[in-house]
């Protein structure tokens, strides 16, 4: 049997039954709306803006600073002047604090800053060119990842010397490798995926692919592990300055003020608690941010 | 199997020759000698130092004589300490700095297990919240913080454990109850979150269904299984307790490998600083090579084979 040509006439399309009637949510949106539902993640951002406030606008209300000694108040207790006493040489607590916040936050965003550049680039590169430069390049990584980051962190620090500059250039390239890491594994596994895959049979150009649906997907995961790195690096600061490889004075930052006031905690136990106190805030807000960033980018996540 | 191992094998030793070569170039980069900061030598003095320690040498050959030294663990006379080679101090320090830190590991894992499991069992109760409050004031403070505090108020206070020093069991107490806190948190942390993402899985319903007791549920059933991620965490948690040493021993005054190693960058002397660093390495490169290697024990799904891709 066959069938004349003209029975075949087009449909008249009265709708379109495949259109998306809801404004569709970014990734963004998305991540925003459940970031603001996680009351830690919440907790946590308040906390480090008021920190963050304390450390920065602070300054301006007091009628101290970091740095002049007062040897006529050496050592005092909590008092209306000085509300968390002063250290060995007369300094107040309270301000020097402020100031050691600033060095600290400081601290842990530009060393993040550095190694998010150098880690987005090497891992970039890694796992979108692949074959054997990609094999050489995480060989590399491997050799790096298997000596502690300690270890190499105080290394560096000997030859280069203490001091703000090089604490900021040595923590950058300490991260780096975790960083260069989770690009790499990130852009190698979306690569393969079928959202790539239907751009790509739609057309999609390469740079397209790369900066339209690749990278936003790893910005997600890119931010919470700088989230992460920040108070580690922090950490690592206080730790460096505990062994006298840190800031140098008169520049103070929190781990600083807690490693100088191990010398007078029989009686002064306020000079090591406070500060102490401020890097532990700092770490949990910090923390919680990251693993509320985490739960909100964490397609798995999603109900 | 054996290919994979004697792979690896060759890799870590590839990879402490490599910190070994950086070591030695990075510690020869620092400007000034170990006996420059000193006080002004007299130019006989000088060279005979120079001599005694081969550092007219030209470099490449003091390069490979370390090497040739180290290849059978001779990492050479120290800068500091008058006749005793870096040997001596490692073979000194090594027994108390692993005694320190194989007892903080077995407390970590004890401790950072238990409170992990109670805080999954017990979720959102308080026992939950008491465990997940300590697990976060040792993640959130710094070592040289609690080994302080620990140290003043639980020791000079309060009199129950000596605060410092080496040789009574007593004055074990408080170094590994501070190099532990970190590490026991980070454990409960993982116990806890994988505890509870097993408790939450068929088999686990099933063995209830069965009627069998808690307890087995729990050790046989569940922590079997919960315990796998916390294998990812045993590298860094060993370089943790190798590194986290350094500050304990110093602040409790032990003189083990970490007081060695703090002490010896205060004083440039390099070969102590490139003879811990080239051990802790290679410890470390071990370690990390009996973890694969667990894990395949562990979980039989995870097959021991060059990996591709991520």
């Amino acid at each position: 049997m066959s069938l004349p040509l003209d029975s075949f006439t087009p449909l008249q399309r009265t709708q379109k039954t495949d259109a998306i009637n809801r404004p569709s949510t970014t990734l963004w949106q998305d991540a925003r709306r459940r970031f603001k539902k996680n009351p830690l993640a919440m907790g946590g951002l308040i906390v480090l803006i008021l920190i963050c406030l304390f450390g920065f606008v602070g300054p301006f209300f007091s009628h101290f600073n970091y740095y002049s000694n007062d040897l006529s108040h050496t050592l005092n207790p909590p008092s209306w002047v000085h509300p968390f006493g002063t250290d060995e040489l007369g300094r107040d607590i309270l301000t020097r604090a402020m100031y050691g916040t600033q060095i600290s936050l400081a601290i842990g965003f530009g060393s993040v800053l550095i190694n998010l550049t150098i880690g987005i680039i090497y891992g970039g590169i890694s796992g979108y060119v692949g074959g054997r430069i990609d094999n050489l390049m995480q060989r590399f990584i491997d050799i790096i990842f298997s000596v502690p980051d300690m270890l190499y962190v105080i290394l560096l620090m000997v030859l280069l010397g203490s001091g703000l500059r090089n604490i900021f250039i040595v923590l950058g390239i300490e991260y780096w490798v975790t960083m260069a890491r989770i690009v790499r594994g990130q852009i190698l596994t979306m690569r393969e995926q079928e959202f790539v895959l239907a751009a790509r049979t739609l057309g999609a150009s390469t740079p397209r692919i790369l900066f339209k649906h690749l990278l936003p997907n790893t910005v997600g995961q890119i931010i919470v592990v700088s989230a992460l790195q920040i108070p580690a690096a922090i950490f690592m600061e206080a730790f460096l300055s505990f062994i006298g490889l840190g800031v140098q004075p008169p520049l103070v930052s929190l781990g600083y003020m807690a490693a100088e006031g191990r010398g007078n905690i029989p009686g002064y136990a306020f000079a090591l608690i406070f500060p102490a106190a401020l890097i532990a805030i700092l770490m949990l807000a910090f923390n919680f941010i990251g693993d509320g960033l985490r739960d909100a980018f964490d397609p798995k996540m999603r109900k | 199997m054996v290919r994979y191992l004697l792979g690896r094998i060759l890799a870590a030793i590839l990879v402490i020759w490599l910190v070994i070569t950086l070591t030695f170039f990075l510690m020869h980069a620092i400007p000034g000698g170990p006996f420059a900061s000193d006080k002004i030598l007299l130019p006989q003095v000088q060279a005979n130092i120079n001599a005694r320690y081969h550092l007219n040498d030209p470099l490449f050959k003091q390069y490979t004589d370390y090497l040739k030294n180290a290849a059978h663990f001779d990492f050479g006379p120290t800068f500091r300490y008058q006749g005793r080679s870096v040997n001596d101090i490692i073979k000194e320090g090594l027994p108390r700095t692993a005694a320190i830190g194989s007892m903080a590991t077995i407390l970590a894992l004890i401790c950072g297990t238990f409170l992990g499991i109670i805080a999954a069992l017990r979720q959102n109760k308080t026992a939950d919240y008491v465990a997940t409050f300590l697990a976060t004031i040792g993640i959130s403070v710094p070592s040289f913080v609690i080994a302080t505090l620990l140290q003043y108020y639980v020791g000079f206070k309060l009199h129950l454990f000596p605060p410092i020093g080496w040789g009574d069991p007593n004055q074990l107490v408080m170094p590994v109850l501070a190099l532990s806190a970190y590490p026991v948190a980070q454990i409960t942390r993982l116990t806890r979150t994988s505890m509870l993402d097993v408790l939450h899985q068929d088999y686990i319903r099933t063995a209830k269904a069965k009627g069998l007791p808690g307890y087995i549920i729990v050790f046989r059933h569940a922590l079997k299984n919960a315990i796998i991620p916390l294998l990812t965490f045993m590298g860094p948690f060993f370089a943790y307790i190798l590194c986290g040493n350094f500050v304990i021993e110093y602040i409790f005054n032990i003189p083990g490998i970490g007081q060695y190693f703090v002490t010896s960058i205060t004083n440039r002397d390099y070969p102590v600083i490139m003879g811990t660093t080239i051990l802790v390495a290679t410890l470390m490169v071990t370690f990390n090579l009996l973890v694969d290697i667990a894990y395949t024990l562990v979980d039989p799904r995870i097959k021991l084979t060059d990996q591709k891709g991520v």
